[in-house]
């Protein structure tokens, strides 16, 4: 079997696991968004324990989403790893100390003789939810707009400037990303109330939060895709692996693969629908719509960096060390045996819909929380 | 760019100060799991409440450690980007592997049914919780197989080949990496310990409930579960610590001899059951190595070699190389490294410059080298040797440790049985103050596989000097001192939490 696929199949294979990853973590960021609206959407304390409650169920799961995220990148390719982690240290430890900082702050939240009480742990999960996200939204963004590192014929790397991915921080595109990341975040965060809660106060005010961050999340995406499709974009030739410039990279990509172009705009679609069916329908499942529009959007546009002799992380500083799936990659052997592994997938997404399900079977209430052995 | 000695330093104290404190969490939730799994089985075989309420109590004690467990854990992955970027490139095909099935086979089991756990009681029927229990039990003990097999692999690397056009170790043998014996006795020894360490856990706080006469009947049964499984775990954790040594004395002798403070190798070699090393000690002087040492002949040479009369060697045979046992000395292991390092280089030019033959000759030579590559990193033959004090000493705090809990474990259980234990009021406290000891125990076991193998990132192939990121040493001084503020804060928070919540006590559940 291991002679009938080739090191690009697996590659892109590969490429397209961290693109479905990345995607169903930016979904799963409604946990962050919800947090974020937490003093916006609960008045009481009560309302703001059963926000807590609702989002504490499946904190973890986008916790170890991110988890997997970099995990899949170490794995499949482990260039990118060394070069970004290493080189753009202060952009990703920031992103990191975020979400260090979500992990204990739901269980800690309301404990008797919690150190540094309650408020305290609120506003952790508000830095969690809002910059924590925009920075990963800026670090996404350099994926299109690129990183200033060097690397050296071992393949070893280093970061040009001291600001060690910070100045990721000035690049307008990136900032578009981040708080695109943000709002998109709050919309699936007051969706996924919007579906989980059972409380009539807040199902109006999630619907509000839905539209203002809608209104926010639109424009925001639209200068992103515009930014993405029409600027210039960076690719390597087949044969020499010499990169270079190429003027809408990723919107002739798109026209060499239609059906490609096809699943985003139907993600988008569905996206749209989504928000519609919430605003308009008051339909409590729109949640599922908004979801499956996000995964569908964002893995396309993850998955179309790495196809097509495409630059997914160019070097601002050195473009000829710009990485491609091509030169980032794990071995051949490598990428195979994690290929057997990743078979795992459906029964791992299986398991999680079964519990989902039987957990969200009923509508929370304030009651449940009250009356539940263990609660946030 | 040329790591500094000051950015290696700083990359190593963050290191082990993000993996010392991840390990303080670690180890009750790989064994509490367990004990709670087996009192949620007993309690759906009796239907007794008192042991639903009993799981309960200890569940709430595993949320308070299981958060910030996660959130100390998290940083550990990122970090061999963040701060080793180079070890993350040389051997990241290879390591990258088991800590991507560790994120897909452990984590979302983990997370998955945490909630089902904990929030599921009124949601589920009795069997699919105790179920969802299990496989929480089971996702993190998991993710400790996985991460201990990229462990292991660091520890004894095969399984690989160096492929000098990409310049990284490459994997051709994932279940060489999978089964290294290293691996194998590492995660059955680890785990093992971590059963030990939760068992102390509860019978400890079990003692506080007898001694302070509340909670009797909670205290007594909790006792018992933790002592029948402390026990069971001790043994295990003896026979694959035996085991343990004997692969160390093979794969990491330098990390053995620094482990019994053995300068000069010797046949039928003894260990040192308890001593007090010379501070004025150097390699290659004629000072006396221990100011005090009680020693059980014969029993390193069995022990390392699994025969009475075998040679140990020690750091100086290591060091400057021994005929008679044929071992090389580290200055010719250097040269031979020097020369890989130097092939390496020109292989990569010639092929650049198209000039073929030449390319085929520095390959030729690299080959012939390569075996030595990670010493011609090194300056001087004495890096190779890890700090022998901290190694020594933790490696007899932890047995010393981990053979008065077996002590305990029989004590107790054996007062537990005839009834008797909360008579006992010098036992409750032995088993109180035995705590803080499990926990010592655990970091020093820690440091004795961590200290032990420096200057190593990967045994004989990457020194930690190259593995380091190309960052200014500055940058991880910041981030080393956030880590230490922050995880700190959340200690004292994790700790005042918890004593509180066993002051409460099981009853309000």
């Amino acid at each position: 079997m291991m002679e009938t696929i080739s090191l690009n199949a697996l590659q892109i294979y590969w490429w397209l696991l961290v693109s479905v990853i990345g995607a169903l973590f930016v979904f799963m960021t409604f946990v962050q968004g919800g947090q974020t609206l937490l003093y916006t959407l609960g008045k009481t304390e009560a309302e703001r324990d059963l926000i807590i409650n609702s989002l504490g169920r499946k904190w973890e799961l986008t916790f170890t989403s991110l988890v997997m995220f970099g995990g899949a990148l170490f794995a499949a390719f482990p260039l990118f790893y060394a070069v970004s982690f290493g080189g753009a240290y202060y952009l990703w430890m920031s992103i990191l100390f975020c979400f260090i900082i979500q992990a204990v702050s739901y269980e800690y939240r309301k404990k008797p003789n919690n150190f540094f009480g309650t408020y305290f742990y609120e506003r952790l999960l508000f830095i969690n939810g809002s910059v924590g996200i925009f920075l990963l939204g800026i670090a996404l963004g350099t994926l299109y707009s690129g990183g200033n590192f060097i690397v050296n014929e071992m393949n070893l790397s280093h970061w040009t400037k001291t600001s060690y991915g910070l100045e990721a921080l000035l690049v307008p595109f990136n900032i578009a990303f981040g708080f695109m990341l943000v709002f998109l975040s709050r919309m699936q965060g007051s969706l996924y109330l919007y579906n989980h809660l059972d409380n009539k106060a807040l199902e109006q005010r999630t619907l509000y939060t839905l539209k203002q961050n809608t209104m926010m999340f639109f424009p925001l995406f639209l200068y992103v895709m515009g930014s993405m499709l029409f600027q210039i974009g960076y690719s390597y030739d087949e044969h020499t692996s010499i990169v270079h410039t190429e003027s809408m990279k990723l919107l002739h990509n798109f026209m060499q693969y239609p059906q490609l172009a096809v699943i985003l705009v139907l993600g988008i679609v569905i996206l749209l629908f989504g928000i519609y069916s919430a605003l308009f329908k008051l339909n409590r499942r729109a949640i599922w719509f908004s979801g499956l529009g996000t995964i569908l959007t964002f893995t396309l546009l993850l998955f179309i960096l790495g196809i097509n002799h495409t630059i997914y992380y160019p070097s601002l500083a050195d473009l000829q060390s710009s990485l491609s799936i091509k030169n980032s990659s794990g071995s051949y052997y490598t990428l195979f045996i994690m290929s057997i592994v990743s078979l795992l997938v459906p029964i791992v997404i299986g398991y999680i819909f079964f519990v989902w399900r039987a957990m969200d079977k009923k509508k929370m209430t304030i009651e449940e929380i009250k009356s539940d052995s263990h609660h946030y | 760019m040329e790591h500094t000695d000051l950015l290696i330093d700083w990359s190593r104290a963050q290191f082990a100060l993000t993996a010392l404190y991840h390990w303080l969490f670690v180890p009750l939730t790989l064994g509490l799991t367990f004990i709670i799994a087996i009192m949620e089985t007993i309690y759906v075989k009796t239907e007794d409440i008192w042991w639903k309420q009993t799981t309960q109590f200890w569940m709430t004690i595993l949320a308070i450690n299981f958060a910030i467990g996660l959130a100390t854990g998290i940083i550990m992955e990122f970090e061999f980007g963040t701060n080793w970027s180079n070890y993350s490139w040389i051997v990241g095909d290879i390591f990258g592997a088991p800590l991507a099935i560790e994120g897909l086979m452990a984590f979302f089991m983990e997370s998955t049914f945490f909630a089902m756990m904990f929030f599921g009681w009124e949601k589920v029927s009795k069997k699919m919780h105790l179920l969802s229990t299990w496989f929480v039990a089971i996702g993190s003990n998991l993710s400790a197989l996985w991460i201990l097999v990229a462990n292991g692999w660091m520890q004894h690397p095969i399984g690989m080949t160096f492929n000098p056009n990409t310049a990284r170790n490459e994997m051709h043998n994932f279940s060489e990496v999978f089964f290294n014996p290293m691996a194998v006795n590492k995660f059955l020894h680890t785990i093992s310990s971590g059963y030990v360490l939760a068992s102390v856990f509860v019978i400890g706080v079990s003692a506080w409930y007898l001694i302070k006469r509340r909670d009797i009947m909670f205290a007594k049964r909790s006792i018992i579960v933790a002592a029948s499984f402390g026990l069971i775990s001790s043994f295990y954790m003896l026979i694959s610590g035996d085991e343990s040594a004997f692969e160390v004395a093979q794969k990491q002798p330098m990390k053995l001899a620094a482990m019994e403070g053995l300068y000069k190798g010797e046949e039928r070699a003894g260990i040192i059951a308890i001593g007090i090393l010379n501070k004025e000690k150097k390699i290659g002087d004629k000072n006396k190595t221990f100011l005090f040492s009680f020693e059980i002949p014969n029993a390193l040479s069995f022990l390392g070699y699994h025969s009475l009369n075998a040679f140990v060697p020690g750091i100086e045979d290591l060091i400057y190389g021994n005929k008679e046992h044929n071992l090389i000395s580290v200055s010719q292991k250097m040269k031979e490294g020097q020369i890989a390092v130097n092939a390496l280089t020109l292989y990569k030019k010639f092929k650049k410059e198209g000039n073929v033959s030449k390319a085929k000759e520095a390959l030729r030579t690299f080959r012939a080298h390569e075996h030595y590559l990670g010493y011609g990193y090194l300056k001087t033959p004495k890096d190779a040797v890890p700090n022998v004090a901290l190694t020594f000493y933790s490696f007899h705090t932890m047995v010393g440790l981990g053979t008065w809990f077996l002590i305990l474990f029989i004590l107790v259980l054996y007062f537990a049985m005839i009834n008797e234990i909360e008579n006992k009021r010098w036992i409750l406290y032995l088993a109180l103050w035995s705590i803080p000891l499990a926990y010592v125990a655990q970091e020093c076991g820690w440091i004795v596989a961590e200290v032990g193998r420096q200057p190593w990132a990967i045994q004989d192939l990457l020194p930690v000097g190259m593995a380091a990121s190309n960052i200014a040493s500055n940058s991880v001084m910041v981030t080393f001192w956030l880590f230490t503020i922050l995880f700190t804060g959340l200690l004292i928070a994790e700790v005042k939490i918890m004593l509180t919540q066993i002051k409460i006590g099981p009853e309000a559940h």
